[in-house]
């Protein structure tokens, strides 16, 4: 579940043919120009009466959608982070098997199980697929954050005691910066697998892209299919390249 | 992963590391395990399957002296206070497997006495306090288990011996009365039939991603010039959430099939199992792909110069030497690929594609909890049924390398 690491010595372009400037336009004119592509899916699917989803807006259920992600990630990576920090302090050792144990068993578990049963037990709606977003999100997050602690060569932590920083001023300004690039290829893998995932919850009637996807399947609406997964795939696709752009940024940035 | 630069322990073998005189891991998890129990439902009752249930009271569980099933317990407590001998690890881990099977027999014991004749629809569920518990029980074997530093084979073999006492709570009838297993009983079949259905997609997966994902991993090995575009294309892919790549799949298979009505006849449709098999194929050639160039480059040169100075040919080479020295990092990424095809087949059921998926949609259609367990609880067991055993194949074929 991985994604790959950035891609080394990225060749300047010009900017027109960027492709996150071209994804991220795509997505934009995809989102605001959905209605007047009406006439589009109606050659395309002749059979269809509704052609084109107009129960929500496609801006409004975009909107729903990374609020949902946004929201679920934000919380994952301020608990993940933290708990990765613990287990790599002396104090916190001691629980660094038990957090591996977790992480490898949320690794087999499938993201739409932890949403199948948080939503029977939380009700339906937004609250239970931010909590089953958050909760699978943790465990990349996690993951990284010890990996990248530990990356952090011996001897550059050495340096910095025997300069005397204090503790605090090493994990700061020390371990943290130079962990960051690791740190953010977890919080990358935990939003794009969120991405898909509350696409799904809309299945239990939290109002995402998905929703137009579901309604379609149900109704034999192929055309409401393609439109959500269309602009849930670009969104997937945006985020993804945005994280990569991201990376290289801090990579380069470490020197 | 451990650093090896820490102090050495009093008692060879605790993996070399003095333990401190409080077991804090075993003591959160305990506090979990309590403050679950105390906060939340142990099981609950409802009139029906659909309608959400009353507690069942402690009371009630423990009646008549069944608090006994918490014995168990006494020695995950000692465990916390006296830690650091192999012997009690390994009596805290025998300790937690009783007890988590403890629980399900309290659990199936309690449906069992509750049962009305005069109410034959109603139905006792589980409920968060036995979720927390027994989450809390299985990670203290774990933790036991790690403290005493086995080998992986014998470490799965004593994870699989410790599920042995809740395995045969269940194949004794121990949890019948429970409204999960009611569930099973009422569509034994349909189960049968969805299980076998999401093994088939995953099975029938493989043959493409093996026999497209293998020969793409050896070209970007030899071709640096296709390795990156290659593999920022199969990114992009695995970016892609699933659901929209079923999706985006319908209606270009509904297309290709009105134009040539003879693929019709051989099965493909723009739902159902076709668009499954191709998405989870596209997702997976990305993990294939990505560790069989990983594994051929991480053969050492030095092996390779040897075998041309033995003067065997390229192809020779590559069969004799790069193949099998490539071929435990290689399965390392089909286990990545079958953990993920078995979780993303479950998504497949929304195109029509059947699988435990089904299930689980259906439960959660119908708000019925123990429909949406009855799909979920299996889906994990093949996941992490299939995780064990491809680690198990890698660690055999790494000792053999080595």
């Amino acid at each position: 579940m991985s994604l790959a690491p950035a891609d080394p010595a990225p060749a300047r372009r010009p900017f027109a043919i960027d492709p996150l400037v071209v994804a991220f336009l795509a997505l934009v004119a995809l989102v605001f120009g959905m209605p007047w592509l009406k006439p589009v899916f109606a050659a395309l699917f002749p059979g269809q009466e509704r052609p084109l989803f107009e129960q929500d807006s496609f801006w409004s259920l975009t909107l729903a959608h990374i609020g949902l992600v946004a929201i679920s990630s934000a919380a994952a990576t301020l608990v993940g982070v933290a708990g990765g920090i613990f287990v790599t302090r002396r104090s916190g050792r001691e629980f660094r098997p038990l957090l591996e144990t977790v992480v490898a068993m949320g690794q087999t578990f499938p993201p739409v199980a932890v949403l199948a049963v948080a939503v029977p037990l939380l009700g339906f709606g937004p609250a239970p697929a931010l909590i089953a977003l958050a909760l699978y999100g943790l465990l990349p997050i996690t993951e990284a954050t010890v990996a990248g602690i530990e990356s952090v060569p011996a001897s550059v932590r050495e340096a910095a005691r025997g300069i005397g920083m204090t503790k605090r001023g090493i994990l700061f300004g020390v371990e943290l910066p130079l962990a960051a690039p690791v740190v953010l290829s977890g919080v990358r893998t935990s939003v794009i697998i969120n991405i898909g995932t509350a696409a799904i919850a809309s299945t239990v009637g939290a109002k995402t892209l998905g929703l137009p996807i579901i309604v379609g399947l149900s109704g034999f609406n192929t055309a409401y299919v393609l439109q959500g997964a269309l602009v849930v795939a670009l969104l997937a696709i945006v985020t993804d390249l945005a994280f990569d752009r991201l990376g290289r940024h801090l990579g380069s940035w470490k020197g | 992963m451990r650093s090896a630069s820490e102090p050495a322990g009093e008692v060879e073998g605790d993996q070399g590391e003095a333990e401190p005189r409080l077991n804090r891991v075993r003591l959160l998890l305990v506090a979990i395990g309590l403050i679950g129990a105390v906060a939340l439902d142990f099981l609950s009752r409802s009139p029906n399957r659909l309608l959400s249930g009353q507690p069942v009271p402690w009371g009630v569980i423990i009646e008549g002296g069944r608090i006994v099933a918490f014995a168990p317990a006494v020695v995950i407590l000692v465990g916390i206070f006296m830690p650091g001998r192999r012997g009690l690890h390994l009596a805290v881990a025998l300790a937690a497997a009783i007890l988590a099977a403890s629980l399900l027999w309290l659990a199936g014991d309690a449906a069992l006495r509750l049962f009305d004749p005069a109410a034959p629809a109603a139905r006792t569920s589980f409920g968060g306090a036995f979720w927390i518990l027994e989450a809390a029980t299985v990670l203290i074997a774990a933790d036991a288990m790690q403290r005493l530093g086995l080998s992986p084979a014998a470490r799965l073999a004593a994870g699989l011996a410790l599920t042995l006492p809740t395995l045969a709570v269940l194949f004794l009838g121990g949890a019948d009365s429970l409204s999960i297993l009611k569930e099973y009983a009422n569509r034994r079949e349909v189960f049968a039939e969805a299980v076998l259905r999401h093994i088939q997609i995953v099975g029938a997966t493989l043959v493409p991603t093996l026999l497209i994902g293998i020969p793409l991993g050896i070209a970007a090995f030899r071709s640096a010039r296709l390795r990156g575009p290659l593999f920022a294309v199969l990114n992009v892919i695995q970016t892609i959430p699933s659901i929209a790549l079923f999706g985006l799949l319908i209606a270009p298979l509904s297309g290709l099939v009105a134009i040539a009505p003879a693929l019709g006849a051989l099965g493909i449709s723009g739902i159902g199992a076709t668009p499954a098999i191709i998405a989870l194929t596209l997702y997976s050639l990305l993990p294939i792909a990505r560790s069989t160039a990983a594994g051929l480059e991480q053969v050492p040169v030095s092996a390779v110069d040897a075998a041309t100075g033995m003067g065997m040919t390229r192809g020779q080479i590559f069969r004799s030497v790069q193949a099998p020295l490539a071929l435990p990092v290689l399965l390392a990424g089909l286990r990545v690929t079958v953990v993920q095809a078995v979780g993303m087949t479950a998504v497949a059921a929304l195109i029509g594609a059947g699988g435990l998926g089904a299930i689980i949609f259906q439960g959660l259609a119908a708000s019925a909890l123990d429909l949406v367990l009855l799909g979920v609880v299996p889906l994990v067991a093949l996941a992490v049924a299939a995780d064990v055993l491809l680690k198990l194949a890698i660690s055999m074929m790494r000792r053999n390398a080595a």
